[in-house]
């Protein structure tokens, strides 16, 4: 099962609104994403929790329809 | 949730091993390729380390998602603290960062990188 970057992105974004969020696709197969996401919300947090605050967006597809988001996270 | 007997092998595997890998496959042959990027840094710095399949165990699986707060595979625990995915070793990697935690926390590792 795949979800498309768009739905992604809305994710991400209803949980950090102010969030800057690029999504490609890899391989042009719907299934392997690199996301990069900037948001004020990551601000003194450590990668582990930034990257927690993105997973807890994505409500638990991370890891199960969503297979591959390589992730890098920013708050600037 | 803390008396979850996965949790307690976690535990035991992250108190009594300085560097742990939680993956699919094993570090001779992994089965996925975040894993095997992991392992390939790991051994490109010379990192000891204990390498645990996963897959050959589905309560382990689900267990150490939930036990890190983490939902995939490949994790890394130093020292018993969770560093790390995939994405989060390679950019510590690429930066320095990596050998650097590696120093601070007293694990043997080659110093040119």
């Amino acid at each position: 099962m795949a979800m498309d970057p768009q739905t992604i992105e809305t994710m991400i974004k209803e949980a950090l609104p102010d969030a800057t969020v690029r999504i490609d696709d890899l391989r042009g197969d719907g299934d392997h994403y690199a996301a990069y996401v900037v948001s004020s919300a990551f601000k003194g947090k450590s990668r582990v929790q930034q990257h927690q605050m993105v997973y807890a967006a994505l409500k638990g597809r991370m890891g199960n329809e969503l297979h591959a988001l390589a992730l890098q996270t920013s708050a600037e | 949730m803390s008396d979850n007997p996965v949790f307690k092998q976690i535990e035991h595997e992250i108190g009594s091993n300085q560097v742990v890998l939680f993956m699919k496959g094993t570090p001779a042959f992994p089965q996925c390729g975040f894993s095997a990027a992991v392992v390939q840094v790991l051994n490109h710095l010379d990192v000891t380390f204990k390498g645990i399949d996963i897959l050959a165990d589905p309560s382990l699986r689900q267990g150490v998602k939930e036990f890190s707060q983490w939902p995939t595979i490949p994790q890394l625990y130093v020292k018993g603290e969770f560093i790390g995915g995939c994405d989060i070793i390679r950019e510590m990697f690429s930066t320095g960062e990596l050998v650097e935690m590696f120093q601070s926390k007293g694990v043997p590792v080659a110093a040119t990188a």
